[in-house]
């Protein structure tokens, strides 16, 4: 079985470790991600406006080639994933637009490309009960905070992801890997995504009030699926430090890195340079690798 | 025959049977009140709801021309107005009511407790049970789903202690039938479940209740004898945050009509609170205020100007429990600023729907109902009591969202409507 996957710019860049590790983690699990030949960037957000056509196109052109080359297209970037899906969704929906967009790109394309999350493969493929049977390492005594972000979630009609206000996939996933999920109100909060780059302070603040919650709620790790969310939620625990003297930073994981070290990969391919807050010391500790 | 023993039921009973009409009035439960029995006080008069219906209950279990018949639903009917046979399922309340005096020792003794539906889970009830001291009739049944004899095969406590020995663990439903002119169908409303809301924590919050609840807590008959303390811990809330429009006025996600009464209760709720906790604080999220009944909006005012009662203008997105706090996050849209309210206990104003069977007893009765489930008039402005069949006729919040003062008058319209029907075809019995 193998996935036509769309990788999506940040992991080439600064999620290599996010996109190595499902790879070779599928590879694991009896599948195969093939990547889509000369692939664009998503359009990296999803057009408000409604007359905005030429946003749509990117990813519009994306599922028009993919559906040429097989049935389902999966990506890992959260953020890509709502981008492609709602427009996926939207030339299911919308005759118009639909016939519009296809006139652009000079495609036909009619929406019937399933769009997956690397994460509902893993649910509705593999089943988490086989996903248990085949972790080599249990994530014992690991407890971790699943943090969804808002991008997988919202708007659940047309992501039909998982309940939006109490989505419970991502914890499942997690206890299949042996670790104990800790719940925290702040799972499905936004991180403050692209503020990071006009306000950071309302970034940095989204990120601290994230981690305080799940670190208050005894969560020793917490794992994204979402580079943009990672990049705010990791690499600003410095700028969180500076402004809460008190913060003690706290190690923050893809999901698939957590699940490379249950399936028994090699630590030293898990991409762990790239992680802003060191986790090997945490590691260690618990006896993980 | 009367459907619905709540004060539209009751109210149109009273007036058909001192109309010289005998009138068999069905209830579900084991006895008459409706919502109304679980309400503490009344707007806009903030008299004791207890006190003004437990008058007319009595008045009710009294009349020689009405006939009670409680723990019962209708199953089937035929025939056509002036000649309708109806067919009741009398349910198994597992004492012989003949037999009882109410004299309430089974309820003493009974040793299994189980959360009360009629206390909207704030409170406790037996497995053998009436709904209020002062129930009319004062019969209690039990609930086999809750009573260890049923569960678990032994027990019979409560047989031993009945001194007249009326309790029957072997009784079965059973059917009657009953020959009737014309049927008011007064069944009365429910609430949607706080259950439905996943941004208020889907239920599983125990501070976090509905307006129901609150009149238990405030009741001095309910499970606190009126003295406001939240479920969780019994503690006396300090900073109580009410919700409006929960499930009304949201045609996306849930009910798109206005509920009609939560404006004004969530007010009184908030005064009654105030009267009994004074260094309280109370936050009300309100959508628009509909205060449209006489004196209604003077209640509103006063509300706002002299009880110290903080309105915000805006919804809440989230509800989440942080230790013993219920964190409550909203907007206040006069000021476009976000709110942020550590509260100890959250009411949410839920939605008025019909009651699930409903639509089924509408079709029972060859009515209509709409796409909510409320049963629909003949003509919305001119015939509001009649229904598509000639006599059956519609009262009270099975027909929509009303306040008790216009479910009233909609009963006294309905069984003006069946004594028209009567003296146009002659007497029926």
């Amino acid at each position: 079985m193998d996935y036509l996957y769309f990788p999506g710019c940040t992991l080439y860049t600064k999620a290599k470790n996010f996109d190595q590790t499902a790879r070779n983690c599928s590879k694991l699990l009896g599948f195969e991600l093939r990547e889509l030949p000369n692939w664009t960037c998503c359009g990296a957000a999803f057009p408000l406006a409604t007359d905005n056509i030429m946003a749509l196109l990117p990813p519009s052109r994306i599922l028009a080639v993919a559906k040429e080359q097989g049935t389902v297209l999966t990506t890992l970037c959260a953020v890509c994933f709502n981008v492609i899906k709602r427009t996926n969704y939207l030339i299911q929906e919308d005759e118009e637009k639909r016939e519009k967009i296809n006139n652009f790109i000079e495609k036909n394309y009619q929406g019937d490309l399933q769009v997956l999350h690397y994460l509902e493969i893993l649910r509705q493929d593999i089943g988490f009960d086989q996903l248990k049977e085949r972790v080599k390492k249990p994530l014992t005594g690991l407890r971790a905070a699943a943090y969804y972000g808002c991008m997988l979630l919202r708007p659940s009609k047309e992501m039909g992801f998982d309940d939006k206000e109490k989505p419970t996939l991502f914890e499942e996933f997690l206890e299949a890997l042996g670790a104990e999920v800790v719940e925290f109100p702040y799972k499905i909060e936004c991180c403050g995504s692209f503020q990071s780059v006009g306000s950071p302070d309302v970034a940095t603040e989204c990120a601290y009030k994230i981690l305080g919650s799940a670190i208050k709620n005894g969560a020793e790790a917490v794992v994204s699926t979402c580079p943009m969310c990672t990049f705010n939620i990791d690499h600003k625990q410095m700028d969180i430090k500076q402004k809460y003297l008190d913060f003690k930073s706290v190690p923050i994981f893809y999901f698939t890195q957590l699940l490379g070290i249950a399936m028994g990969l090699d630590d030293r391919t898990l991409g762990f340079e790239q992680n802003a807050v060191d986790p090997i010391p945490f590691l260690k500790k618990k006896g993980l690798i | 025959m009367v459907l619905g023993g709540g004060i539209g039921g009751i109210s149109a009973s009273i007036d058909l049977g001192n109309a010289g009409y005998d009138v068999v009035l069905v209830e579900r439960l084991p006895s008459i009140g409706g919502r109304m029995l679980q309400l503490s006080e009344t707007f806009p008069t903030l008299d004791c709801a207890q006190c003004t219906l437990t008058p007319k209950t009595v008045e009710t279990g009294q009349h020689p021309r009405i006939q009670l018949v409680t723990y019962s639903e209708l199953d089937e009917v035929k025939g056509k107005a002036g000649d309708f046979t109806v067919r009741v399922r009398r349910k198994a309340a597992y004492v012989d009511w003949d037999k009882c005096t109410g004299c309430g020792l089974c309820q003493e003794k009974c040793p299994s407790k189980c959360p009360s539906e009629f206390e909207r889970g704030v409170g406790l009830e037996k497995a053998i049970y009436t709904l209020s001291p002062q129930a009319v009739p004062n019969k209690p049944v039990i609930d086999p789903s809750h009573c260890r004899y049923f569960l678990e095969g032994k027990c019979r406590v409560c047989e031993k202690i009945c001194p007249v020995g009326a309790i029957d663990y072997e009784q079965k439903d059973r059917f009657v039938e009953e020959r009737v002119g014309a049927i008011v169908v007064a069944v009365g409303f429910d609430l949607i479940p706080k259950e439905s809301f996943g941004e208020y924590g889907y239920g599983t919050i125990p501070d976090v209740i509905d307006g129901l609840a609150f009149e238990r807590l405030n009741s001095a008959s309910g499970p606190t004898t009126g003295e406001i303390r939240r479920p969780s811990d019994g503690k006396i809330p300090k900073e109580v945050v009410f919700i409006q429009c929960t499930g009304s006025r949201d045609p996306d996600r849930y009910m798109p009509y206005c509920s009609r009464v939560c404006c004004m209760y969530t007010a009184k709720h908030a005064r009654l609170y105030k009267h009994k906790v004074h260094d309280g604080q109370v936050y009300i999220f309100y959508m628009d205020i509909r205060s449209t009944g006489k004196g209604y909006e003077e209640f509103i005012q006063q509300s706002m100007e002299e009880e110290g009662i903080l309105y915000l203008r805006g919804r809440v997105s989230r509800i989440f429990r942080d230790g013993d706090k219920v964190v409550v996050w909203g907007a206040d849209t006069l000021t476009g600023k976000k709110v942020e309210v550590s509260a100890d206990l959250v009411v949410l104003a839920t939605a008025i729907v019909p009651h699930k069977e409903t639509k089924e007893l509408a079709k029972r009765l060859g009515i209509h109902a709409d796409e909510h489930g409320f049963l629909t008039e003949a003509e919305r402005k001119l015939r509001p009591v009649e229904t598509n069949v000639e006599g059956i006729y519609i009262a009270g919040c099975a027909q929509g969202p009303k306040d008790i003062a216009d479910a009233v008058a909609h009963a006294n319209a309905a069984a003006s409507k069946v004594q028209g029907l009567f003296a146009r075809h002659g007497k029926m019995e």
